[in-house]
Parts: structure tokens; C-alpha cells; sequence
């Protein structure tokens, strides 16, 4: 029997051997060719499971140099455990400098949210997709969809929208709403609430969409037209809350919602914890935090 | 007071600790060997090998040992070793009718060409628990039969000699053969892919699906023509040199599975086959895989499609169960922008339901009776 050795392998830089990283960047320059189309790539086994970021780790692994700064968040949240997880791994593969501020970084990972704060030119948005394709729950058959794509034939979904409307008096789909990518791809978003969809149109960013498990690749271009899909008299609006962040007091940014004991009490505070810290810092104060001053005094 | 969920990071690491030591377990008892693995739970480095698709026996029982004994988590840690390691050739086809076989037997010939051989098998033991096994007491080794090796003849071309059954199939001159590791999967594929991912496929999965095939979902009247496991030799063909040298010996099962097909108007009344080849000893996945190799070969038959096992894009979809369990099991990741969003929704929808009904009493009533 051979002896098991003690050194089973030396990793390359942010994992990936260069030749697989030479595929992934082929397959990222196809997609900002092509904006909002699919493409399919040989995604790789990584060390972590499929469902928790494989595909956006293998693009943020392809495009990642030396140089630059990465933040990764799960949920808006920098400290969420998936997060944190991801960003140890490319501390430890690629040693490289990692942040969680928005600003400071210039490639940034993401499952289910668009940062706050506005990207600017340079900086690169790498989402974590499950699903890539936005037809699958309208048409499980890849061999269906693709030629659905292939002829801009798109009516299912507008019909699947219409019927929401015609049942709810409103479209019922509040997250990977789907969106049309410089008037003709139609693209799942990622599962992002609808929320953070207009932050993706004419973003400066660059936005690159990776799939590990189902094997896809897309991009949204900085400066592209990204429009939600709607109708004229049901134009696509966006979620709106009640009440500012109770932690920094910010209005019009995505909440999360607390459950604070057994008795009904909720309180509402920023998904984006980067944005929150920093507007507390900046002296922005909600009701919760006030109320804490005070019963700490 | 809200208090943010903080320390990610020493959560994580307390957590693996607290996975090294129950992966450890007692210190009074003994570590558990890699070889003792290799050597005691063969079955179980078998399949984790198949389903990695790696053929290295000390590296899938340390695999087997790291993930506790949980199998799918062992193929997967052993397939993210295989993915980083290069890849310099494609093997010379093994010839499988040379393999010296250690079980041999078809369920299509009383006897045949190198007999019928059981072999190390469970088939006919009584499933008895062993209490001698409880104890280490000592083990007789196997019988060896004497005298010279006869090549063991393939039952497949026992029945081409009469041009019964189709043949084995020529690849098209300069055909490379794909790899779903390093090529994104298309549908449709070609056989040699659909081959590869059943090779790898979940053998849970892949059991049931068979199994569907025999009770009806897509029944291809299939017969063993023979299983056999054994050693094969595999080969590189060295540009260089000019021509194949050997790179060692593995084990495989092979199962060749003889289904009815009534014949076309191209083809006349002849047997069919499926067709099954795995790492190691494993006849259960070797004989479900022909099966369902078989079935996916509806469309080639000109076959109705009327069930999960003939469907090519669902069967390879899902039949890999590190994909499969990994998106199962992602649904324990935190989840609650999306279902902040959808509870908004369902809020949204229940307010106007109840504003509906106080504002309009009846009307629904009245809609009913319409």
C-alpha cells in the first residue's frame, strides 16, 4: 500500500492553478461581451461545498491579483458566517489585503445584496448565483431555455408576471426579480431583493455573476442598461419600510428585521452592516441606540 | 438591548475544533489506522473512490476518516484533491476481456468460457449477526485454485460471434474522449460523457433509478450478461516512444447488461446493451449504472421517453450527489434579506385580504353563487 504522503499539495495563488483561471477569464471576457448572457464554464470542485459560493469564489479566484482589496459579504453583512469563511480562505490562498469597507475595496463578493454605499469606476461586484437561469421555475429544461434565450423568447415570463398581477393585484416576486440587460438578455439579478435591482443599472462597477454548481458565467458591464421587467400600468417599484434603521437612523436603505424577545418586539436595522457602522461613526443615531445611551448613562 | 452577531470568525474556529474532537472520539481507545481502513473497510474506500473519481486507496480511507465516516462528504473531500491535480493524458481504453478476475458471473450461461466464479461475495452468506466478529479471532485465508490462468472470454462476445447482440461501437477516427471536469456539461451529450457521470453518479441515486426501470418506468427486459471485478492494466500511449507503456494495475467492476430490443427498420431483432464500469469492487453501482445507461439509450432506439430513467437531463443533473447535497444543504446558510422580502410580501398581501373583506362584506359570497 502506498504510504499516504504528508505533503499532499502545494496550492497556487488564490487556489486555482493558472491554467483554470486562464478558462474562467475567458469565459468573464465572453460574458461582458456579451451582457446578461449566460456562459457556460468547466467550474471546478473547490474546497468548500456547492450552494455556498463556489461559482463566486472561482470568479473572485480568476480575477484577484496581489494587489487588490477584498470584502466579502453575505446578507449586506461582513460578519455573517459564509463571509467570513470566504474571506479567511483568500486571506490564507492568496494572502492578500482584505477590508469591510465598501469604499476601500476593489473587488468585493456578495450573496443577496448590493452594498449600500455607490460603487464607483475599477471597483468589481462578484455575485454568488444559485440559479442563473431566470426561465428554470417557468421551464426546468436547460435544452429549452438556452433556445428561448436564443430567440429573445421571452413571453413566458411576462405571462408568469401577468398572471401574479391578475391573482395578487401586484407582481408577487420580491427577490432575483428578473431584469433585461441592455434590451436583450433577460438575467436573474442573483437572489438580491428587488430591492437592490436599479443600483445595477449604468452601475460603474464591473458585475460578474458566477455559478459553480450549474456551471455559468455572466457579467453586467459598467455603464449597461439593466431594466426590471414591468408593464406600463404596473410599473416596478421597489420595497420601501415604515421606519429608518433604529441603529443609525438611515432611511431608504434595506432593513432587516430583529425579533428582540417573545412578546411581538421587532426592530428594524441595516442589512448593510458596513454602512451602518459607518454612519454611527459619523454620529447618525437611530431610536435604539439613543435609547441604549441613555439607560448606559 | 440588540447586540449584532459578532466573532464570525472564533465561532468557525471553535466550531472545528469541537468537530476534530468528536471525529477523534474516546482517547482511551486507539486512533483508527489509514491502513485498517484500506485494509477493513474496503467496500467503503471503494465507493469513495468511484464517486471521486480518484483511484488512490489511502487518500480516500483518509478522506473516509476525516469526514467521519460519512461517505459524501469523503467523496467530496477527495474530489477537491483530484480537481487540483494535472492532467497529462487520457489512458489507452483498458481491456477488460484480460483483466485477471477475482468474481466472474453471468446470469445468461449455465457455463462458459473461464466458468462461473463467486468470488468475495455477500450473495449467498445468511445475514446473521456474527458475534465472532465482536472478537478479533483469527481468520482463515482464501482458497487459490491451481493451475493455468485461462483467459476469462466476455459473455458480449460470446453472443457477437452470432451477431445477436449490437456491437461494441466505434468512436468516430480522432474522437477525444470528453471529461465533465474540466468541459461545462451540455445537453445533449454524447455517450462517452453520459458513461462518465453515471461512473461518478450517486449509487443511491442511480440503484433507484435502475430499480424504476425494472418495475416498469421504461423496462428494458434487461439480463447479466456478466459482472465481473478483477484487476486491468492501464496504459499511456507515449508520444515519445512510439507506443503504450503501463502505469500500474486498478480494480473495476464491470457489469454488461443484455436488454431485449425488438428492432427497427435500420436494425434487425437484436440484444442491446448497457453498460457499467467502476473503480473498485462495487457490482451494486456497476449494475445499476448499466441500467440506467440502457434506458438513457432510448432516443438512439427510437424508444417512447416516458419515464425519469430515459431522461437524459434529469438523470445527469442530478445524479451527483456532492452538487446535491451541497444545494440541499446551502438552505441552513442565512437566507433573511430574501425572506425579509417575502415576509414584506405576504404582510403586504395579508393587509389588502383583510381591507378587501371589511370593505367589501359579501361580495365574495356573491361571486361564489354566480
Amino acid at each position: 500500500m502506498n504510504a499516504v504522503s504528508t505533503e499532499l499539495a502545494t496550492y497556487n495563488f488564490a487556489y486555482l492553478d493558472e491554467q483554470t483561471k486562464r478558462m474562467i477569464r475567458r469565459a468573464i471576457l465572453k460574458a461582458i461581451a456579451i451582457p446578461g448572457y449566460q456562459v457556460p464554464f468547466a467550474s471546478r470542485e473547490m474546497p468548500m461545498p456547492y450552494g455556498w459560493g463556489t461559482g463566486g469564489v472561482q470568479v473572485t479566484a480568476a480575477i484577484l491579483g496581489p494587489d487588490d482589496v477584498l470584502k466579502v459579504i453575505d446578507q449586506g453583512a461582513d460578519d455573517t458566517t459564509n463571509a467570513v469563511s470566504i474571506r479567511a480562505f483568500f486571506k490564507k490562498v492568496a494572502n492578500m489585503a482584505v477590508t469591510t469597507k465598501t469604499g476601500e475595496a476593489t473587488i468585493i463578493q456578495t450573496r443577496h445584496r448590493i452594498p449600500e454605499e455607490k460603487l464607483t469606476a475599477g471597483q468589481t461586484l462578484v455575485y454568488q448565483v444559485p440559479i442563473p437561469e431566470p426561465l428554470r421555475f417557468l421551464e426546468p429544461r436547460e435544452t429549452e431555455t438556452r433556445k428561448m434565450h436564443a430567440l429573445e423568447e421571452y413571453g413566458l415570463m411576462h405571462v408568469k408576471l401577468y398572471e401574479d398581477i391578475a391573482r395578487n393585484g401586484h407582481i408577487a416576486t420580491t427577490y432575483a426579480y428578473p431584469v433585461k440587460v441592455e434590451g436583450r438578455y433577460v438575467m436573474d439579478p442573483s437572489p438580491t431583493p428587488k430591492f437592490d435591482n436599479p443600483k445595477m443599472h449604468m452601475s460603474e462597477a464591473l458585475q460578474l455573476f458566477g455559478a459553480g454548481r450549474e456551471k455559468r458565467i455572466y457579467a453586467v458591464p459598467p455603464y449597461t442598461e439593466v431594466v426590471s421587467l414591468d408593464f406600463e400600468d404596473h410599473p416596478f417599484e421597489i420595497q420601501t419600510f415604515d421606519k429608518p434603521c433604529a441603529l443609525c437612523g438611515a432611511e431608504n436603505v434595506y432593513l432587516d428585521e430583529v425579533v428582540l424577545d417573545d412578546k411581538g418586539g421587532r426592530m428594524f436595522v441595516c442589512s448593510d452592516t458596513d454602512h451602518c457602522e459607518d454612519r454611527r461613526d459619523h454620529g447618525h443615531c437611530g431610536t435604539m441606540l439613543a435609547y441604549d445611551k441613555e439607560t448606559a448613562r | 438591548m440588540y447586540v449584532a452577531v459578532k466573532g464570525g470568525e472564533a465561532a468557525i474556529s471553535n466550531a472545528h475544533r469541537l468537530l476534530a474532537d468528536r471525529r477523534r472520539g474516546d482517547r482511551t481507545l486507539p486512533a483508527i489506522g489509514i491502513e485498517q481502513i484500506v485494509a477493513q473497510l474496503g467496500l467503503a474506500v471503494d465507493r469513495v473512490m468511484a464517486e471521486a473519481s480518484l483511484y488512490d486507496r489511502a487518500l480516500a480511507a483518509l478522506a473516509i476518516r476525516q469526514a467521519r465516516g460519512d461517505m459524501i462528504e469523503a467523496i467530496f473531500i477527495l474530489r477537491a484533491y483530484r480537481t487540483t491535480l494535472p492532467r497529462f493524458g487520457y489512458s489507452v481504453p483498458v481491456e477488460t476481456a484480460e483483466m485477471q478476475v477475482e468474481r466472474r458471473v453471468s446470469a445468461t450461461y449455465k457455463d462458459l468460457p473461464g466458468g462461473q466464479l463467486l468470488g468475495p461475495t455477500f450473495d449467498y452468506t445468511h445475514r446473521l449477526l456474527d458475534p465472532s466478529l465482536l472478537r478479533d479471532e483469527a481468520v482463515e485465508e482464501g482458497l487459490q485454485r491451481d493451475g493455468e490462468i485461462e483467459p476469462v472470454m466476455r459473455v458480449a462476445d460470446i453472443l457477437s460471434s452470432e451477431g445477436l447482440v449490437e456491437d461494441d461501437g466505434q468512436l468516430p477516427e480522432g474522437h477525444v474522449p470528453g471529461d465533465l471536469t474540466r468541459e461545462p456539461l451540455e445537453f445533449p451529450m454524447e455517450r462517452d460523457l453520459r458513461l462518465q457521470a453515471l461512473a461518478r453518479g450517486d449509487e443511491g441515486f442511480l440503484l433507484a433509478l435502475g430499480y424504476s426501470t425494472q418495475r416498469g418506468y421504461a423496462r428494458t427486459h434487461p439480463f447479466v450478461g456478466e459482472v465481473r471485478i478483477g484487476e486491468v492494466e492501464v496504459e499511456l500511449d507515449m508520444p515519445e516512444l512510439g507506443f503504450a507503456v503501463s502505469l500500474g494495475r486498478i480494480q473495476v467492476t464491470e457489469c454488461q447488461m443484455i436488454a431485449q430490443f425488438k428492432g427497427s427498420a435500420k436494425n434487425p431483432p437484436q440484444f442491446t446493451r448497457g453498460y457499467g464500469l467502476v473503480f473498485g469492487q462495487s457490482e451494486r453501482k456497476a449494475m445499476a449504472m448499466s441500467l440506467v445507461d440502457r434506458a438513457l439509450r432510448a432516443e438512439e432506439f427510437g424508444e417512447d421517453i416516458v419515464a425519469p430513467a430515459q431522461d437524459e437531463e434529469f438523470v445527469i443533473s442530478h445524479a451527483d450527489n456532492v452538487q446535491a447535497t451541497g444545494f440541499v444543504e446551502h438552505l441552513k446558510l442565512p437566507h433573511y434579506v430574501d425572506f425579509q422580502a417575502e415576509l414584506d410580501l405576504v404582510r403586504r398581501m395579508r393587509r389588502e385580504y383583510e381591507e378587501r373583506n371589511r370593505e367589501e362584506p359579501g361580495e365574495d359570497t356573491l361571486e361564489a353563487a354566480q
